[in-house]
């Protein structure tokens, strides 16, 4: 953690019993302010945004971002970075994929096993990290980059073919496609289940963050490795299980997707990883560790949901979509900052 | 976050048997520790008492760390003895030191700027109440347990679930000390406490090591400044490069003897003897001679030969 980093939120001043500011000293503050700000320009820019229609569009585009967000939030306050999140929704999707189709594995079997080798590949990333002393930033990227090439190459031999087919004929399909694909519809608008799973796991990680010893520790060991281990944290521990979390929600959006489009392709998820960093950052969380909230990488999804469909909606130019989306990100980031340093420059 | 009561308290306090004001809970023989050729430190002898305060005084480079890493389990003395409740004992780890209730507040405090001040405190050895899935922090007992022991102490805070980095220095100390005693120390080792801290901070912390004592707590205070040794110590180890210069009861020395031995008074003494042997009866061999009486007492100056 940086200097300026303590300073900001060390030098606040002592947050009496007011409610208000202690409101406006919560990291997810700002990020909840973003959303209010995009939901309100969207919804005046284009009628059909704030619809049942146009909300179960945005919603289902958030929900997977978000529970990504989360969990990465929660290894972020831990002090790490996962590159391999990204490639790791496809790589689980593969899983099933292939073992599937090409092996006629029992599809129940097939989705248990990818997560224990999800499970099993973040668990080496936490490993590699504690073990060698080296940034996550870059054990991770090689994970990413490792995973990437075998998603492509091992599809490719198996399959032949750089995507998925033929899902929907596997047996019992249909007993375990709801689970992570179903919709319902209201008002005119499809709702999808994941966007009650993003609601779970950011419910479960805030529950985890403030109200267990897990939780306890994962803010130690991210704001103060050292002083963590003096008294008596368990530090390889708490890493490693941050780093299987992030793996296991990777499994859960690589099943979220793979159940509802029936198909994956090898290059599922590339590039999504600092997307998951930035929502989390948006949401409140500190690059260098410590201080965050679940609440608010689940905003900074929704945002991040919010901005990429609108763009449509409003019948932009997409191509400037990225552009738009960098910059409103900005905004976003410099509003939450504005709102961060208010509740602690004002006296 | 619950009303319940009967909680299951796995971590609940620890309550070590204290022994009387004035018993020796720890004493050191002779002791001493080398790295290979180095002689780190040799022949020193103290004693730690429930409800006194040894202070260990010294220079940079004086031996003060060796000292409280072998008194905290770090180090293995290579020479000497250290006794516990009168008994022989070798500590393989901090932990085990920590486990006969020998607690070391080290300067950084090993405490977690951004957290709020009662998740410092329980961290690591946190209270939980429920079962199973629903075992979870008891973040209520925690915080009145946080903010009665802080009171105890003479802190009050206005809000325990303030960042544990808005409170000052000297706050910090006595919330790391705090949380030692809480946990069960018998013997609280503090490393240079009030190094980092202007005279009104260092003054509060002195008060918290006062208060300690009057828990019935062996402290070992060590510090380089005897103006804040001499007011709450009761006992004065001195160490000058590795060795010991003396171990005195508060009774034996005056805090003028105090600071011109720390301030290197026999380093002056033995300057002088020098001078007297090469230049016999010179102006300089003189005075050094004279200032150094004036400053050394008898008592603890070095012997000749």
């Amino acid at each position: 953690m940086t200097t300026t980093d303590i300073v900001t939120i060390a030098t606040r001043p002592r947050l009496e019993r007011r409610p208000l500011r202690k409101i406006l000293a919560r990291p997810e503050t700002g990020a909840f302010v973003a959303a209010l700000a995009v939901l309100l320009f969207f919804s005046l820019y284009t009628p059909q945004f704030l619809s049942f229609a146009g909300a179960g569009v945005w919603l289902e585009s958030a929900s997977t971002f978000g529970i990504m967000a989360v969990a990465v939030a929660v290894l972020m306050i831990g002090g790490e970075f996962d590159l391999s999140a990204g490639v790791m929704t496809g790589f689980s999707a593969l899983i099933v994929g292939i073992l599937t189709t090409h092996y006629g594995l029992n599809i129940w079997v097939a989705v248990v096993v990818s997560l224990v080798v999800c499970l099993g590949v973040g668990a080496v990333n936490g490993v590699l990290v504690m073990k060698t002393g080296l940034p996550s930033f870059i054990v991770t990227l090689g994970t990413f980059f490792a995973l990437a090439g075998i998603d492509l190459a091992v599809t490719k031999i198996i399959t032949g073919q750089v995507a998925i087919q033929g899902m929907t004929k596997v047996p019992s399909y249909d007993s375990i496609q709801p689970l992570f694909g179903a919709s319902v519809q209201i008002g005119g608008g499809t709702f999808y289940v994941s966007v009650l799973w993003w609601f779970v796991v950011a419910a479960v990680a805030t529950w985890i963050l403030l109200r267990t010893r897990a939780g306890n520790w994962i803010f130690a060991v991210g704001g103060a490795l050292n002083s963590s281990r003096q008294v008596g944290v368990p530090v390889f521990k708490t890493k490693v299980g941050l780093f299987m979390g992030t793996a296991g929600a990777a499994w859960l959006v690589g099943m979220i997707s793979l159940f509802r489009t029936s198909t994956v392709q090898a290059n599922t998820g590339v590039g999504q990883e600092f997307i998951y960093i930035i929502c989390a950052v948006v949401g409140g969380c500190l690059m260098t560790g410590g201080y965050g909230s679940a609440i608010g990488a689940a905003l900074g999804a929704l945002i991040y949901g919010m901005v990429f469909q609108g763009i449509t909606f409003a019948q932009w130019d997409t191509n400037w979509l990225r552009t738009v989306l960098g910059a409103m990100l900005l905004a976003a980031v410099l509003l939450n900052n504005f709102v961060r340093t208010r509740a602690g420059g004002a006296r | 976050m619950s009303t319940e009561t009967t909680t299951d308290r796995t971590d609940a306090r620890p309550v070590p048997p204290r022994a009387a004001i004035g018993t020796t809970i720890v004493e050191v023989r002779d002791i001493g520790k080398s790295y290979g050729a180095v002689n780190a430190l040799s022949g020193v002898s103290t004693t730690v008492a429930a409800g006194q305060v040894t202070c260990v005084l010294g220079d940079n480079g004086a031996g003060k760390s060796t000292f409280i890493k072998m008194l905290a389990g770090a180090h293995t003395p290579s020479e000497g003895e250290l006794l516990l409740d009168g008994e022989p004992v070798t500590f393989a780890s901090p932990r085990a030191a920590l486990s006969a209730g020998i607690a070391t507040v080290y300067q950084d405090l090993a405490v977690v700027p951004l957290m709020p001040v009662w998740r410092n405190f329980f961290l690591g050895s946190e209270m939980t109440t429920g079962a199973g899935p629903f075992r979870r922090l008891d973040v209520k007992a925690m915080k009145q347990i946080t903010f009665e022991e802080l009171a105890r102490m003479g802190i009050d805070l206005r809000d325990v679930d303030q960042p544990i980095g808005t409170l000052s220095g000297g706050e910090r100390q006595c919330v790391a000390i705090a949380r030692a005693v809480y946990f069960g120390a018998r013997v609280l080792i503090l490393d240079e406490p009030t190094a980092a801290l202007g005279v009104k901070q260092s003054g509060v912390v002195l008060k918290y090591i006062a208060r300690s004592r009057d828990e019935g707590l062996g402290v070992v205070f060590i510090t380089h400044n005897p103006h804040h040794a001499y007011p709450v110590g009761d006992r004065f180890l001195l160490l000058n490069r590795g060795t010991s210069l003396g171990n005195f009861e508060k009774s034996e020395i005056t805090l003028p003897e105090l600071t011109a031995l720390m301030a290197g008074g026999a380093e002056l003494d033995s300057l002088a003897h020098e001078l007297e042997r090469e230049m016999p009866g010179s102006p300089v061999a003189r005075e050094m001679a004279a200032e150094a009486s004036e400053t050394v007492p008898e008592a603890v100056r070095p012997r000749e030969g």
